[in-house]
């Protein structure tokens, strides 16, 4: 590797390959820049705008934004976080989060970046939109209460599962959405099942595996044991 | 025909092709008047696609309906426009005629009346659509004909074809809407040069686009001809949905040759076989007239095989909208094109190399591609002495609001503002313009020599008046409402954050607002303007933010107070358990907490 194929990241310097994106490489260095739509095993979706980063000054979500030699990347300041900690608290005032009560408590990304944040309350008044719960399969339930429309089901099960389960339809805050595939809306009437990569890729609480609900306790889970800064870059090396 | 037979037949016309998805839908829509389950389900199987994929469009688009909308159904055009002329009293009226709420179904499933994003006849409002077609100048004697025609269920053909006539409105000509070419005059002028050279006259002329951004029309099309594809496309981009503007829909109407034109020679330069309009949905009453020109065009030689006799191929076709403001947004258009919601893509790649169907692709704006047409006949260098150093050419101006004649303007860039005012006859004393739509720029009273050019106010081409009998504040929330229906929902702080902004100016339009909301405001739009996917989330706080720093007292006077304020309303909240209870004594009230 060249001495060209370098960038700076909070004035650190941070080696990358061609084709690699700030957040890509970052990770590889083992820098953690806040994100919940992204994922190492699918393309960017760019979307939930928590990595958005300064690159020569101008905002960039670090995940779509190719690394390049000499760039000058800010992450972890005062005022990319406050920026990040309003977003947070614009998805949790969007859906219908109830941590204390979430099985996913603990393994959930978005509270675990929110803890990352210190996100201390949800500031804006909550929206308390009327979601459904979808109980029909046998195996799996879907929670849309605490959806955050990253689209990773999506992209899990239309390219590692080739099913197109899930695909984000609707407009606005009100209208975008989930859209299951089958007529009645219903999941117990696709083909979907609960081996299927998608079924595992929800970052919060939405897609729960029926019957082993709670099998590890609130205090032993993921993100109890280390904040996701430190998680992340563990998972990284 | 049944159902199946009638969406058959949709799906041959378009060859089961999944890209045409929002043709197939608005055309079998026409037809059974709206997509039921297992219609979705029909049309998924015949071109293929995943069901929830063909859902997930219909879903995206205000004009696409997955539940009953009735037989008929009234769409208020509800820009500030529409509603500084009354809009909310008629459409008061029409619900009370019909026995109806807005936005429901009526009982018997007969009406459904609602409000929409302008539907671009600001300059002849209050506007409607009934059935998607455009209906101007509504009046309290309209609305009463208008209730008892669909308590007849009178049919659309049959009502006042009055009612259905669009005005021009064309005030002011300069060089684009007098251009004296008879068709084909700039396209064999084209050929005389070569394609090469036609870009280097464009380039010269410093023609920029016309759509608000500015970027180069020559250094687009020699991008898109350098860039490696299967096959070039040239896009239209006639999705005219910033609110107040409608100069597109004049060309359209009187100048379609000229705009037609613009994209063959954009066509031939770029090196593609096909162009695509993307007309928006509201402006649906103009693809017959559109389509008769085209027809007449290929008739001509100038569309088709062989044009005037050249090795060259090109021909048009229409893509419809279905009421989805993001689409103006080139890649979101594109994406609209080939079947799919319209969300904008991640950029980089640029159309000008991935656009449609990934392919190199140049998206002009209506105005851009008709200006084409004189630099192509009349030369680079004429049009550059047009307009000012960095803005070539003239520039069509919508105006409407408190003016005496509303209407189209075309001038050389560099007219004042105060110029267009004085020309359009604005009425009363002029507190505030605005200018380029709601993602704009909002103008105070001092601020009228300011000039409409790149160098100065950029602009789509919106110029709404507002005088001293306005609320300046109530044109912001208005605009605050249009963003958070409009945005697509993609990315976080536009979905939330344009549903806030519209909540803490609600809460400040009901007087219940403090210093600490307007706070609130300008952190938002701190937020929005940098981390936002595309530009409606970018701009969307433009108008809050301009009118919070030139007209803050139309925000101050309606602070209940200095200090913070609750949203919630302890003594409203009662309102519920007083009304089951039967009570309005003094003790069944409660003042909130100071």
């Amino acid at each position: 590797m060249s001495d060209q194929n370098t960038f700076l990241l909070d004035g650190e310097e941070i080696a990358f390959t061609p084709g690699q994106t700030i957040m890509q490489a970052a990770r590889a260095a083992g820098k953690y820049i806040p994100h919940l739509c992204w994922h190492p095993e699918f393309k960017p979706h760019g979307s939930c705008k928590l990595c958005t980063v300064k690159v020569n000054g101008r905002f960039a979500s670090a995940c779509t934004t190719a690394a390049a030699a000499g760039l000058e990347v800010e992450n972890r300041t005062a005022e990319l976080d406050d920026k990040r900690r309003t977003m947070l608290q614009l998805l949790f005032i969007e859906g219908n989060h109830f941590c204390p009560s979430c099985e996913k408590s603990g393994n959930c990304l978005l509270q675990a970046t929110a803890y990352e944040l210190e996100m201390l309350t949800p500031h804006f008044d909550h929206f308390y939109p009327d979601r459904p719960v979808d109980a029909s399969h046998p195996d799996v339930m879907l929670d849309f209460n605490r959806c955050i429309l990253c689209s990773l089901c999506v992209q899990a099960s239309e390219l590692v599962d080739k099913k197109c389960v899930f695909v984000m339809g609707g407009r606005g805050m009100k209208g975008r959405k989930i859209i299951i595939n089958s007529e009645s809306g219903r999941l117990a009437d696709t083909d979907f099942s609960v081996d299927d990569r998608a079924a595992s890729i929800c970052p919060v609480g939405v897609i729960l595996k029926k019957r082993v609900g709670f099998a590890v306790p609130y205090g032993q889970r993921t993100y109890d044991k280390a904040p996701v800064s430190i998680v992340e870059t563990e998972a990284a090396k | 025909m049944n159902e199946q037979e009638t969406i058959a037949a949709v799906l041959e016309r378009h060859n089961h092709d999944g890209t045409r998805l929002m043709q197939i839908l608005r055309e079998t829509q026409e037809a059974l008047g709206w997509l039921a389950p297992e219609t979705i389900t029909a049309i998924s199987k015949g071109i293929g696609w995943p069901r929830a994929k063909v859902e997930g469009t219909a879903a995206f688009y205000s004009f696409f309906h997955l539940r009953p909308r009735g037989k008929y159904c009234v769409l208020w055009s509800d820009n500030i426009t529409d509603r500084m002329l009354g809009n909310r009293e008629l459409m008061q009226r029409l619900c009370e005629k019909l026995w109806l709420e807005p936005g429901r179904l009526s009982e018997d499933g007969l009406v459904f009346v609602n409000t929409t994003s302008c539907t671009g006849m600001c300059d002849q409002g209050p506007a409607l659509l009934v059935n998607y077609r455009a209906v101007t100048r509504m009046t309290i004697d309209r609305v009463d004909e208008m209730a008892e025609l669909i308590r007849n269920q009178v049919p659309l053909a049959e009502w006042p074809a009055e009612w259905f006539r669009v005005e021009d409105n064309i005030r002011r000509k300069d060089a684009l809407l007098d251009h004296g070419l008879v068709p084909g005059e700039a396209l064999a002028a084209a050929f005389a040069r070569g394609p090469q050279a036609l870009i280097e006259e464009i380039k010269a002329s410093g023609l920029r686009g016309r759509g608000g951004a500015g970027f180069s029309t020559g250094l687009k099309w020699e991008y898109c001809r350098a860039a490696p594809g299967e096959a070039h496309y040239v896009v239209c981009n006639a999705d005219e949905g910033e609110p107040g503007t409608f100069k597109d829909r004049v060309l359209l109407t009187s100048y379609a040759d000229l705009v037609f034109e613009g994209m063959t020679l954009a066509g031939y330069a770029v090196g593609a076989q096909k162009g695509l309009m993307y007309l928006r949905g509201e402006y649906r009453y103009l693809k017959e007239a559109l389509e008769s020109v085209l027809a007449r065009r290929r008739s001509e030689g100038l569309l088709g095989r062989r044009i005037l006799d050249q090795d060259f191929d090109f021909d048009i076709e229409i893509h419809l909208g279905a009421g989805a403001y993001v689409c103006g947004e080139e890649s979101a258009l594109i994406e609209s094109l080939e079947g799919k919601p319209g969300r904008p893509r991640i950029r980089p790649p640029f159309p000008v190399t991935c656009g449609y169907l990934n392919q190199p692709t140049a998206v002009n704006n209506v105005e851009t591609l008709a200006a084409a047409c004189l630099v192509a006949a009349k030369g680079g260098a004429w049009y550059a002495k047009l307009g000012t150093a960095k803005s070539a050419g003239t520039k069509l101006l919508s105006v409407s609001g408190d003016v005496e004649r509303p209407g189209i303007y075309e001038y050389p860039f560099g007219v004042s503002v105060r110029q267009v005012l004085e020309d359009a006859g604005a009425k009363n004393c002029v507190q505030g313009v605005q200018v380029s739509g709601p993602s704009g720029v909002t103008l105070s009273a001092n601020e009228l020599e300011r000039r409409i050019c790149f160098e100065d106010i950029p602009t789509a081409g919106a110029f709404m008046v507002f005088d001293c009998t306005r609320d300046m504040f109530e044109v912001a929330r208005n605009f605050a409402h249009f963003f958070a229906h409009e945005s697509c929902g993609f990315c976080t702080p536009c979905r939330v954050g344009t549903q806030v902004v519209a909540r803490l100016m609600d809460k400040l339009a009901t007087n219940h607002g403090s210093p600490y909301d307007i706070d609130e405001l300008f952190k938002m739009h701190r937020l929005m303007q940098g981390a936002s996917h595309c530009g409606l989330g970018n701009s969307a706080c433009n108008p809050i933010f301009d009118t919070l720093t030139k007209f803050r007292p139309a925000y101050e006077k309606r602070l209940k107070s200095l200090d913070y304020e609750p949203a919630f309303d302890l003594d409203a909240a009662l309102s519920q358990a007083r009304q089951m209870t039967g009570r309005d004594d003094a003790a069944a009230h409660l003042l909130n907490v100071e």
